[in-house]
């Protein structure tokens, strides 16, 4: 396609401009390593609906439109009120706000953290001390096949670096606010977050991506995870963009021996989001919590692929994304789950289910099994329907008006993956925002 | 109270009730009996308004007003409750927020004030005892997980929370252990009063024996062939619906 030749170029020209205003000023391994992911993005270009992974999504939306960097850290300044409305109200937690992709000093802070405990900008890591970042950084998220992955390896400027030593633990979560902006000229964001749990150690992270303005940006986020063994991760990653952002993210978690994990992904905002969750049992004896939910409306479109990898035995994932579309808006879901030849004793279970409030609204849903071991217990179901008409008139016959009654179940259908964040302030919050996207919202709050 | 002419519906072109006739006063408790196929269920649903039945002729007056015009959610703010034959399970709807909203709704309707969390709660803890349910029942979700029986207790604790002018009970009785029965039988009797209606619903007379009737109809084919007095589910008790010359036909889907 002639035109996504010209939108590579464009982004390898900018490339060549970003390598040069950073001038050398950085550890001659990252350098090379941008280099190669921009040769790759170069090589592999943007995703087609050719593509199987990238079938139902056109991502031509992204490419038509010419994102620049924010090259300043003007936003960074912003006063801390405009971002109020993103934080989890009383939550004690520790929190690195980022604007645009840069770390906003001002804006954040940390209480008191175990010792050891590190939490800091990846931005002043890879300047001060990339040696910490070497052994790690873009090891767990490859860039060779994922061409906006390549694109935040060679752009990324900032984000979060949390590390967790062995046996600490985190007790009050940490807080990544992603906050983008964008005034007169769309903005691009390259969010980079390395997530480093030694052995036995724990703690709950909250990665946060939302929007300050009705500006147009793109968010290409990548967070890198890597849970030691025993250790236990309550991750949650809630996308809240306004109706014109563009959001693209990988997730990928590596897990050690006999480790938890719970990642729970939730998309409210954007006009086109992808996220990629890809998850590695590196070895044994490991469980895995995968959750989502995605809420759209209007035009939105979200497309979450998920991919488990069971590369070891006796390690058990519970999958289970649930989609809400109304208006004209899309829900993508793909799971794969692969159990590889050793991973025997593997326990995989997948649940998708979308419900559809519109006729026009649209959701697809695609389990992906593929298991190469024999003993081992895996299902998976995925369902697309309506409301329950039965549920709805047994409602009204008991005087609970129509809208009333859709606005329940509909609210009902996302309880189980709102009742599963365990941080109770943001859960609060999280109600509160399903809850305003539906009908009599009043009846409803005054319920719970 | 409830006035019913000439009344025949039916669902997927199908015709279930030919000309339906029934009067029921305040005060009174009708029993409709007959064998599956019948059109039972189908004249409950479509007094609570199920819009899947489509009402081809005739009237119903309930309290003066043209019922069938009213929508469900009206029918009930207006009086009308109906114990469903099969409750629905709703995971994620809690059976108290659920039932508060329900109540608050009608309460509304009626130009009441609505009751806050500490009046509804000290209102439905009498009825609770009433029908053998204990505190966990109410943080469940709605007929979630629930037994048969329990899901029969919840209905009829519904309409003691929800205090009917005209209670329609649709094959309540099935699905009851007799202890169970009992305790159902029981709860629904102590909301027997002279300004209350009753339309007990029911293929056996099992449940006429704890819930005595004033009169006691007969349907068969979307009719009602015989009415009488409670002496009359006995006598079905003996010779069975054969008796009354009426053949069982296989059970019609319920429009569930």
């Amino acid at each position: 396609m002639a035109v996504s030749v010209n939108v590579t170029d464009n982004y390898v020209a900018d490339f060549a401009r970003f390598e040069k205003a950073i001038n050398g000023g950085e550890a001659p391994w990252l350098q090379k390593a941008r280099r190669a992911a921009i040769e790759r993005f170069q090589a592999m270009g943007f995703p087609t609906q050719k593509q199987e992974a990238w079938k139902h999504t056109d991502i031509r939306p992204i490419t038509r439109i010419p994102f620049q960097l924010d090259g300043s850290a003007e936003a960074t300044r912003l006063p801390g009120d405009l971002i109020e409305a993103f934080t989890f109200g009383v939550l004690k937690c520790s929190q690195l706000v980022f604007v645009n992709g840069t770390f906003a000093p001002k804006l954040s802070y940390l209480r008191w953290l175990p010792e050891g405990v590190r939490v800091r900008s990846i931005g002043e890591a890879r300047q001060m001390r990339p040696r910490e970042l070497e052994p790690y950084l873009g090891k767990l998220a490859p860039f060779d096949k994922h061409a906006f992955t390549a694109l935040n390896a060679a752009f990324f400027q900032d984000g979060a670096f949390v590390h967790v030593p062995k046996g600490a633990v985190v007790e009050e979560p940490i807080h990544l606010l992603h906050v983008s902006t964008a005034s007169d000229r769309p903005t691009v964001s390259y969010p980079r977050n390395l997530i480093l749990m030694e052995e036995d150690s724990q703690a709950t992270i909250i990665e946060s991506y939302a929007g300050l303005d009705k500006g147009v940006t793109l968010t290409n986020a990548v967070t890198e995870i890597d849970v030691g063994a025993g250790a236990v991760l309550d991750h949650y990653k809630m996308q809240r963009e306004n109706d014109n952002a563009f959001h693209v993210s990988t997730t990928a978690i590596h897990q050690g021996r006999g480790s938890t994990v719970t990642s729970n992904s939730i998309s409210l905002g954007g006009s086109l989001v992808r996220n990629d969750v890809d998850t590695l049992f590196r070895d044994e004896g490991s469980e895995l919590t995968l959750n989502g939910l995605y809420l759209l409306h209007g035009q939105q479109h979200c497309d979450n692929h998920t991919f488990i990898d069971h590369a070891k035995p006796a390690c058990t994932s519970r999958e289970l994304f649930k989609g809400i579309m109304d208006g004209k808006a899309q829900g993508i879901f793909y799971g794969k789950i692969l159990v590889q030849k050793d991973a025997q004793k593997t326990n995989a279970r997948q649940t998708n289910k979308n419900l559809l409030l519109s006729k026009e609204s649209f959701a697809d849903s695609t389990p992906a099994l593929e298991i190469l071991a024999d003993d081992v217990k895996c299902s998976h179901g995925s369902t697309v329907g309506q409301l329950d008409e039965s549920a709805v008139f047994y409602l009204r016959s008991r005087g609970i008006g129509e809208e009333t009654a859709r606005a329940m179940l509909t609210y009902a259908f996302a309880s189980e993956i709102i009742n599963s964040v365990k941080v109770a302030s943001m859960r609060i919050k999280l109600d509160q925002l399903v809850l305003s996207r539906l009908p009599s919202t009043e009846l409803l709050e005054e319920g719970l | 109270m409830l006035e019913i002419k000439n009344l025949h519906a039916s669902i997927g072109g199908k015709e279930i009730l030919k000309g339906i006739d029934l009067s029921v006063k305040a005060g009174e408790v009708h029993a409709l009996m007959g064998p599956n196929g019948s059109g039972k269920t189908t004249l409950a649903q479509v007094l609570a308004g199920r819009v899947s039945y489509e009402v081809t002729q005739g009237q119903v007056r309930y309290q003066g007003k043209d019922l069938l015009a009213l929508k469900p959610e009206d029918r009930a703010r207006e009086g009308v409750f109906m114990a469903f034959q099969y409750p629905v399970e709703i995971p994620g709807v809690g059976n108290a927020y659920f039932l508060k909203a329900a109540l608050n709704a009608i309460r509304k309707y009626r130009g009441e004030p609505e009751l806050d969390a500490m009046e509804f709660l000290s209102l439905v803890n009498d009825k609770m005892k009433l029908l053998g349910l204990d505190e966990t029942f109410m943080k469940r979700g709605l007929n979630e997980g629930f037994s048969g029986g329990e899901k029969k207790r919840n209905e009829v604790f519904q309409m003691a929370v929800l205090e009917p002018r005209l209670a329609i009970l649709d094959e309540t009785d099935s699905g009851l252990d007799i202890d169970a029965l009992r305790i159902v039988a029981n709860g629904v009797n102590s909301m027997r009063n002279k300004e209350r209606a009753m339309l007990v619903v029911t293929h056996y007379s099992r449940l006429l024996q704890y819930i005595i009737p004033d009169y006691v109809h007969v349907i068969a084919g979307g009719r009602i062939v015989k009415s009488g007095g409670k002496e009359l589910a006995q006598e079905l008790e003996r010779t069975g619906y054969a008796g009354l010359g009426i053949e069982e036909t296989p059970p019609v889907p319920a429009g569930r």
